[in-house]
């Protein structure tokens, strides 16, 4: 065991709070895993405990490097980012690629269902199987505010990793900097993602057409009611949780399926309202939805009623809204309720003709409004 | 949750807008206004006037807190947070209201300005209180539900001795701006404003009680009726109102048995009345300057009165001349008969008041009712029944 391997092994048990002493010698096994021997950069491990992020971390030197090994090599360790490049080198897949990015900056990081770093994973892992695609690769970006706890990025970078390998997606690349204290708030998290579309798979927003049916695969408004509780230390009988997962195995099980579904799209921000006029003004057509057929959990309902919100408007992260031709509904509804990640899903409404593009719904009562496009952001900093 | 469904029960309100058809009779118009955005928001949201036979029709009247806040305080709220350097906290909506020069607290925010949006006044003196170095201002706005909560934050900081806080008072009274619109030429001498009665807010009536309205229900015999805010509340207020019309009376009666009486609750009445006392007037946006109309900060907390404290002094500023928000205010006209509704005006970028709130009139409108304004409708498809979810 080399100085360098002791000094990681060290830090995990000091991190965990167990067993303070040769914890090197009882990992062997583990060791083929871990990144390869390196020397060592720092006479002392990152206190990861009581440590925070200062300028030094993210100047490129030394502290720089040891920030990368000892934290993100250990947690999102794999064959890439081992070999301590700038870069990923990556054999190119048969097919045609898919690419998104996403910012998060969400506020609070921490929150009941998730976290920053489980969001920048599922939410660029949805991007990416939106398009039709299997998720290949992420890359991870950090921009860190000085003072940051150590202890929380580590939380985060965790939960990142847990979230990319349960999603069996690696993160092959990465960068961190740091700005001055007031600069940022704590931590900021953008990632990439690229995947294969399978063939036979076409994808578009702007393919949705007359007489087409649309669903959700579950209840909407769960993410942003959670963080609002959070932020505004509501408590409510029942704890509302983000639904923030990956819905690429719901996605291919669904495409399998059907593969003549048109458009797929995970309604985040502004939620399931303003994605459907996106979609509505992208396919030049208009949309009918019925209130009573959308899924709102009785708990976000309320929070909603208390709030001031409209669930219609209220973000998700591990919901998508899919548009497939009316023949085709009756299997569509099956293959999402089959999966556990679309058990709640439902028929909400059919694609019409409509010059001027409005997304009309028949309102529980019985009478009919335009679900307009979310103005002004009544949710600021949810993702 | 089971409480919020149970009001919005499809049946139940299909069953009351038969029993409106049947009642209201064919041969009348009936003109009801509802005074309260709230009840602007329920009706558009939720699609009530679909519901209603063609010779019943709501006008939206002036009770969003938004809407009527004239250009000139939200002036006055911009200059303290840009020139004094205060810490302005203020709800949500506040913020998109246009001010003079194209200003807005929101764009006062981009240029450095530190504007805080709150939930609550409470909110507010406790930003005071994390930052002691710093001057805060809570801009307040609301009719009489939103009153006592900022009385409680006044008192609280005079106990306190809170050194860094004071309060912007913009509260108004509801029952002096529906005699206004009462007093108001259009519907007292020329009639052009068919005014056969009005939904009255419940929450309001939670705090003062029914009694204030019965001078004006005798006085000008207009029938009220006090409503909640599910759309299922609006539909019975209007079955109740066609009633007394049909019976040529004008009492106030109160739908909304759940939490009002007819004296209000005495506490906060007494809490409101130790910390403010009646303005002699008050500019509302639409409805022009309006005697007693609005609250003031009462002499004992002077201090924590920020009209006194920065020695501020109103100045009025006219509206944008194309802007029909006063007529649609006092029930005149409606929005689309505004030159700019949709096009120069949107709720991205208001140009008047009306648009920026989802309880002002125009914004309604346009968020929720636009596709009315055209000839054809698209027929709207129906799909399947409520989708049950396991909690
Ligand atoms: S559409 Fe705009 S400008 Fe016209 S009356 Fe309404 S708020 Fe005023």
């Amino acid at each position: 065991m080399s100085a360098a391997r002791e000094t990681m092994d060290d830090r995990r048990e000091t991190a965990s709070g167990d067993a303070p002493n040769g914890a090197a010698a009882r990992v062997p096994q583990r060791a083929e895993a871990r990144p390869a021997k390196r020397d060592r950069l720092q006479s002392r491990p990152l206190d990861l405990k009581r440590g925070r992020v200062d300028l030094a971390h993210g100047a490129g030197g030394r502290a720089t490097a040891q920030l990368v090994e000892e934290l993100f090599l250990a947690a999102f360790d794999n064959e890439w980012l081992r070999t301590m490049n700038d870069s990923a080198t990556l054999a190119p897949p048969a097919g045609r690629l898919v690419m998104a990015t996403d910012c998060h900056v969400v506020s609070p990081l921490f929150f009941p269902g998730g976290d920053i770093g489980a969001l920048a994973v599922h939410g660029t892992i949805n991007d990416v199987a939106m398009g039709g695609a299997k998720p290949l690769y992420l890359s991870a970006g950090f921009i860190l505010e000085e003072g940051f706890p150590l202890a929380d990025l580590q939380r985060i970078v965790e939960s990142m990793a847990r979230a990319a390998r349960e999603a069996g997606v690696p993160i092959v690349t990465g960068d961190t900097k740091v700005v001055e204290t007031g600069k940022g708030d704590g931590c900021y998290v953008t990632t990439t993602g690229v995947g294969v579309v399978p063939p036979g798979i076409a994808l578009d927003g702007a393919s949705a057409r007359p007489g087409d049916a649309i669903f959700v695969s579950g209840t909407m408004g769960d993410h942003g009611v959670a963080i609002m509780s959070k932020r505004e230390n509501l408590e409510f009988e029942t704890e509302i949780v983000s639904d923030s997962a990956a819905l690429h195995g719901l996605v291919a099980d669904l495409l399998a399926a059907c593969p003549r579904v048109r458009v797929l799209r995970d309604p985040t921000r502004g939620g399931l309202a303003t994605t459907l006029n996106e979609i509505a003004r992208q396919s030049g057509v208009g949309m009918t939805i019925d209130e009573r057929a959308i899924p709102v959990r009785p708990e976000v309902a309320a929070a909603c009623e208390f709030l001031g919100l409209d669930p219609l408007y209220v973000a998700n992260e591990g919901k998508l809204i899919a548009i497939a031709p009316a023949g085709d509904a009756d299997a569509v509804l099956a293959a999402l309720r089959a999966h556990p990640l679309g058990a709640n899903a439902a028929r909400i409404g059919s694609v019409v003709e409509d010059p001027d593009h409005f997304v009309q719904m028949t309102t529980t009562l019985g009478g009919r409004r335009v679900v307009d496009w979310l103005t002004g952001d009544q949710l600021p900093r949810i993702c | 949750m089971k409480y919020v469904d149970e009001f919005r029960d499809g049946a139940v309100a299909q069953g009351l807008a038969r029993a409106i058809a049947r009642e209201a009779v064919a041969a009348r118009r009936y003109n009801f206004m509802e005074f309260c955005g709230g009840h602007t928001h329920a009706i558009s949201r939720h699609g009530v006037t679909d519901l209603l036979p063609s010779n019943v029709r709501m006008i939206h009247g002036p009770g969003c807190p938004v809407c009527v806040l004239p250009i000139g305080r939200v002036d006055l709220g911009i200059d303290l947070a840009l020139e004094r350097g205060v810490v302005l906290c203020t709800y949500g909506d506040t913020l998109r209201i246009p001010a003079s020069n194209g200003r807005s607290l929101l764009k006062a925010k981009a240029d450095g300005a530190d504007v805080r949006m709150v939930y609550s006044a409470a909110d507010a003196l406790r930003i005071a209180r994390q930052h002691p170095a710093r001057e805060v201002v809570f801009f307040a706005i609301g009719f009489e539900t939103t009153t006592p909560p900022t009385a409680l934050v006044l008192k609280e900081a005079r106990e306190s001795k809170l050194g860094n806080f004071s309060v912007l008072c913009n509260h108004v009274l509801t029952p002096a701006a529906i005699v206004t619109i009462l007093e108001s030429p259009e519907v007292r001498a020329l009639g052009t404003v068919p005014l056969d009665g009005f939904v009255g807010p419940s929450h309001v009536s939670t705090i003062i009680g029914t009694e204030p309205y019965e001078f004006f229900a005798r006085e000008y015999r207009k029938p009220v009726v006090i409503a909640g805010f599910e759309p299922l509340d609006v539909l019975q207020a209007i079955l109740m109102l066609v009633r007394q019309v049909n019976a040529g009376r004008s009492d106030v009666e109160n739908q909304f048995h759940r939490a009002v009486s007819r004296e209000g609750n005495a506490k906060a009445q007494a809490l409101v009345a130790e910390t403010f006392e009646l303005r002699r007037a008050f500019e509302w946006r639409g409805l022009g300057t309006v005697p007693y109309s609005a609250l003031a900060i009462r002499p004992g907390f002077a201090p924590w009165d920020a009209e006194r404290r920065y020695a501020l002094t109103y100045r009025a500023v006219p509206d944008n001349k194309a802007c029909e928000c006063g007529a649609i205010l006092r029930g005149l006209k409606r929005p689309t008969d505004c030159r700019l509704f949709g096009t120069a005006c949107t709720p991205e970028t208001p140009m008047g008041s009306c648009m920026v709130s989802s309880e002002g009139a125009c914004a309604a409108h346009y968020s929720y009712g636009r596709f009315r304004d055209r000839e054809v409708a698209v027929p709207v498809a129906a799909v399947g029944g409520r989708t049950g979810v396991a909690a």
